[in-house]
This record gives C-alpha cells, structure tokens and sequence, in this order.
C-alpha cells in the first residue's frame, strides 16, 4: 500500500489509462477456475460473519479487544501489506533490477520487522495506546496526534484507491467483464466481512489471504525455474544479458551506483534500510494495528518477528519470476517467452530513445502466470490476486476506521461519547471509507499525473514520522515543539526536496524537478532513497534541536511505559526460549545475513 | 473460532477439485504450458496434505 517506494508507479497495468486493451493478455477461464474463484468468496465473507459477535463494542470492532494469538497476528502482519501492487512489482522489479530486488526484503523489511518487535512493541503495546497516533499523544501532544492522524488518514483513502483502481485496471485487462463492475464487486465484498466481523475478521482473513497468495503464485517459480534450466540455466542467461553480473549478485556492484538499480551501498544501507524500511514498517498504523490487536505482550512482540520468516522467503515465489521472465526475453524468441512491451494509444509498440521497444515490467508477473499456468492452477493464480487485493485493502479501511473514530471524531467532541456512539461511527467510517477510496480511484483512472505525484510523496512520509520516534521512544529529553515542528519542517523538505531533484532523462514535472533542476540522480531509486534521508535528517535535527534548546514537558512519571529507558524490562523467561522475542529475532537475523552472503 | 478449521476445509476442497480436474484432463495440450506436467494433480495433492493437517491440529485442539 503506501510503500510507493516499493513499487514502480503502477497506476495503470493496462498502459492505457484505466481501459482494456487487446494486448493478448487475457486469461481463459474455464468453470473450474470461477469455482475456485467462488469458494473463496464465500469463505471470506463467511469468516466475517462467524466473527459477527466479535463487533458488538467499539472496543472489539475497532481493536479486536486485544485477543488474538500471535501466529496468527504475525502472519496478518505481511498479509497487509502484501497487497496486489506488491506482488506485482516485486516481479517487475525482480526483471528490471535482478537479484537486487531482494534488498527490498533482506535488507529493508526483515531488519525493521525485528527492530519493531524486540524493541519498539514494549511501548507501543505496553502504552495500551489504541493506535500509532493516540502512542504520538501520550508521548508528546494533541497537535502531533493531530497532524498524524490527517495525513494518515488521507493517505490510506488515496492509496486504498489508487489499489482500488489498479486492481479494477487489472482484472479488467486479464478477464474481461467492466471496469466499474470490478471497481464496486471487489470493494462490497471487503466492505461485507469488514462490516460483519470489524478487526477480527480483517486479521482472520488476512491469514488466509495469506496462503492463498503463497499457494496461488509459488507454482509459477518452480515451472519457470524447471524451463529457464534450473538456477544455472538462469545464472548462464542472465550474465549473457544486457544486465549481466549485476542481475545477479546483491552486494558485489554495489562500490559505486553503476549497478541496475543505480544505488551505492550506503544508499541501499541507509536510505533503503534504515529510513525507508524501518520508516514504513515500525510506524504504519495498518501495520501495527495487527501486533496491537495480540493476546498478550509476548504475542504482540513476535508479530512482525513471526511475520519477517515467511516474508524473508518471497523472494523465491516473486522476484524469481521476475528475474526468469527476464532471462527468457533476453534469450530472444526461441524461450517461448517475451516479457509484453507498452503500447500506444494506437496498438503500436513504444520505442526508447535507442529505438528499442519498452518493456512493460508490470505485466511480467500476469503474462508469466498466463505462459505457464493451465486452467484449474490458473483459477488459483487469479484467486490470488484477488485475495491480495482484498487483505491490502481491508488492512487500510480497518486502520482508516480506528484512526478516524478514536484520534479525530472521540477527540473533537471532547472524548465524552459513548462505546456505542463511537461503534456506530465505527461503522460508519468504514463505509465512508470505502466509498472516498473509490472516489481516489476515479480520480486516479482519470488523472494519472495527480496519482503519480501523490503515490511519490506517500512514499517518503514515513521517513520524518520515524525520526520522530525514534527520538520519542528513546530520548527522554525529546518534546513537544521539537516532535511537532520536526515533522512539518521535514515533510515540508522532503517536498520541496523532491521539487529540486530530478532522474537523468525525465522531464521536469511528476517525477521531480518542478520547481528547478538541481540535485540530479541516475535512477527513480537513487532520487527516492535521497529524499527519504534528507527528509529524515532535517526533521531529527529539528526534533533535536529545538529539544535540547527548550526544556522537557513531561516528567519521568508522565514518560514511563512510553521511553524505552523508563519502561520495564520484558520478561519472557516463563515462556519457552525459542518463542522468546529476542532469540527468535536473533535466529531469524543470523538466517537473514546469511542470505545475503549466499547471493552476495 | 479456530483459523485453522475453515483455512484446512478450503485448501481441502480446493486440494480435490483440482486433482479431480487433474485427471479429468489427463494427456490434455492445457499442459502444454505447463512443460507436460500435469501441474493440477501434483498441486492439488500439496493442497490437499496442507488442507487435512490444518484441519487435524484444529480437531485435535478441540478435543483437549
């Protein structure tokens, strides 16, 4: 969802701004795949309904009422974020960027998942704060909780819909049938189990989205392995291709930006990582919705760190794909396999400067699906998708609901209503959710330009609201001036940041540069990364300027449970060792460097 | 509710319509893309086993 930063724009799959077109890419389906398609839809919408008790309080609606146990929390926990637009663009990524791809996953995700368990979760879950902006409250001020929730919840509704429209574009192109019809089906039946069940259901139904993604694309790495000859077969391909070394190795091309995603180390290291990984994954709300929603402290602590295993394995079922259909294109038409290239409005293939057609990467993983899959698997694939679509979507409208009840609507009438009447809004925030993000999406179906630019600032916004905790969580002597101004001062940098950078090649205007042309960078990636780190700096300069030069606002007392260094110590010996946060992160760090050493 | 009961009858069901069509549609070209594996027989059977061992641990937690 609102890691744009992740994905290359894809505001249209098609090519052709929100309309279908004959670009052979459409998937056959027979009964067989629209049963498997139905069974699914009837089991969601069943979960939600056998949850309906859960939803009688405001407090069981919106958060679960703390209850569920924490696999299952853990694996909701990349299921919401694990949205058709990452499918998709990891495999885009996977053929444009090669092995490099994975920095995304082991250098960026996995550390940040067990940053935030071991040692973020004490305060959040600890605090008993019912969401990212009420943690901003009790730490800091109102006006902080204030600018948080705004720009939270606008960009949950604009990027649900810019989802929304993607997924509509999608479906549209691949099976046919109308626009606005996938644009209302798929949003009811999300708005059905999220109504009927609240949280619970939300969380529950990620699980099984869950594996209906991993069970509906992993076939796909393995067929395309076995045809591109084995990890061999695709090593002696891709070294042959335009890419070549650099497609697969992670680390050995990075001592320099002459690599195919254009980033030195550091940038990888520190932008990538730290700013915008750790930026994204540890203060999210939809995210860490899911771990606040757990049973208990241990269960809350081991959600993203139970999350961050499968997850560290994704790249196996998505960028290989990626990097195969790459390969096979490359090795010219005799593979059987030509990664589609964009077309014009008139059906005829663009060209880039040197006159070669341009390749659509964002079709790489639907026409490698179509390539390999007959029917029956083919239904599964497709089911996939949609199940990918839906936990993305359900995670933001429930974030979207709680935020709004609890930080804007409870507190502008003076946190004086009643369970029920917060239920009620509850529900109605839900609804009215759904219904702004399709608006978001007609208006990302019309006007790429405005999208593009918005999924662009979505991207770094994470980055300032990190520094902000990080100094929050642990410095006591960080305060409220420096908290509220730090982060206006660095969103507003990043944004006009953005306006004086621009990518070799592009022309000034969405993609940067549209007030001069000053800082210039190789690639989309290399500007991203940078305005994420000046983002994060100028707003922990600020933070901490302005807290050493004026004096505390909230005594010892008032910061315990809120400041790593007042909370206390998380004892877990009562629980066996190996579900212990700690060791567990431990263990899934060890098994995350090695990764990196093997495709180094 | 225990997830894993309605995650094991799902994968269960689709576990046996796909080896169902699997075999129905034995020798088909569709596998022709599939590099003349009849890849719905051998995923449904990976489906299947994942879908009763859901549902088992689910039953055995019930009892206890």
């Amino acid at each position: 969802m609102l890691n744009s930063f992740f994905v290359p724009i894809i505001a249209s799959i098609s090519g052709s701004g929100g309309g279908t077109m004959g670009s052979g890419l459409k998937f056959d389906l027979n009964p067989v795949d629209w049963l498997i398609l139905a069974i699914y839809l009837v089991f969601v919408i069943g979960i939600g309904f056998a949850l309906k008790r859960q939803s009688k309080t405001a407090a069981d609606f919106l958060l679960s009422g703390r209850s569920i146990p924490g696999w299952i929390t853990g694996l909701a926990f990349i299921s919401a974020n694990l949205g058709a637009q990452e499918l998709i663009g990891m495999a885009a990524s996977g053929a444009e960027y090669g092995i490099m791809t994975s920095h995304f996953y082991w250098v960026g995700a996995i550390p940040a998942m067990v940053f935030l368990g071991i040692f973020m979760m004490p305060m959040y879950y600890g605090s008993k704060a019912k969401s990212v902006p009420e943690y901003l409250k009790m730490r800091y001020d109102e006006r902080t909780r204030v600018f948080n929730s705004v720009s939270f919840a606008f960009m949950t509704v604009f990027s649900s819909g810019i989802s929304m429209h993607a997924l509509a574009d999608l479906l549209t192109t691949l099976v046919g049938w109308n626009y606005y019809g996938w644009l209302v089906v798929t949003s009811v039946i999300v708005l059905a189990y999220v109504l009927k069940g609240g949280l619970s259901s939300a969380i529950y139904n990620e699980v099984l989205q869950f594996f209906m993604i991993v069970f509906g694309i992993a076939p796909l790495a393995y067929l395309a392995l076995k045809n591109v000859g084995g990890w061999d077969g695709l090593v002696t391909k891709l070294q042959a291709s335009p890419l070549g070394d650099g497609s697969i190795h992670s680390w050995a091309q990075t001592a320099s930006g002459a690599n195919p995603m254009g980033v030195p180390w550091y940038g990888i290291l520190f932008g990538l990582g730290f700013v915008l990984s750790f930026g994204y994954w540890t203060t999210n709300f939809a995210e860490v919705q899911r771990a606040l929603a757990a049973n208990s402290m241990g269960a809350a602590r081991r959600t993203p760190i139970v999350g961050a295993i499968p997850k560290m394995l994704f790249p196996a079922i998505v960028i290989l794909p990626g990097m195969i259909a790459y390969a096979l294109t490359m090795d010219g038409p005799g593979s059987g396999y030509a990664i589609p290239v964009k077309l014009d409005a008139h059906g005829v293939a663009m060209l880039d400067s040197a006159g070669k057609a341009i390749m659509n990467y964002n079709q790489v993983l639907p026409s490698m699906i179509l390539n390999y899959f007959p029917n029956g698997l083919l239904g599964l694939a497709l089911t996939a998708l949609m199940a990918s679509f839906m936990s993305g979507m359900a995670a933001n409208v429930t974030a979207f609901n709680t935020v709004w009840t609890y930080d804007l609507y409870s507190q502008m009438s003076g946190g004086k209503k009643t369970d029920k009447e917060l239920l009620s809004m509850g529900k109605v925030a839900t609804i009215a959710g759904i219904i702004l993000a399709m608006g978001c999406a007609l208006i990302a179906a019309k006007y790429n330009n405005i999208m593009a630019i918005l999924q662009l600032v979505f991207g770094f916004v994470n980055a300032p609201l990190f520094a902000t905790f990080l100094l929050g969580m642990f410095t006591k002597r960080s305060n409220n001036a420096g908290a509220f101004w730090g982060l206006l001062i660095g969103t507003g940098t990043a944004v006009l940041f953005h306006g004086l950078s621009w990518v070799t090649g592009n022309a000034p205007g969405v993609k940067g540069a549209w007030i001069s042309q000053i800082f210039e960078y190789p690639k989309d990636l290399s500007q991203s990364f940078m305005v994420a780190i000046v983002a994060f700096s100028v707003t922990f300069i600020v933070n901490a300027g302005l807290s050493m030069t004026s004096g505390r606002n909230k005594t010892d007392e008032e910061l315990a449970g809120l400041v790593y260094s007042l909370t206390p110590k998380q004892l877990s010996g009562h629980e066996a060792w190996i579900m212990r946060p700690a060791v567990l992160g431990t263990l899934v760090m060890i098994a995350v460097i090695v990764l990196n050493i093997i495709f180094w | 509710m225990d997830l894993r009961l309605p995650i094991g009858i799902i994968f269960t069901i689709y576990g046996f319509i796909l080896i169902g069509y699997g075999f129905f549609t034995k020798g088909s070209e569709i596998y022709a893309k599939s590099l003349g594996i009849n890849v719905n027989i051998t995923w449904g059977i990976v489906l299947l086993v994942f879908g009763l061992v859901m549902y088992y641990f689910a039953k055995r937690a019930k009892k206890s």
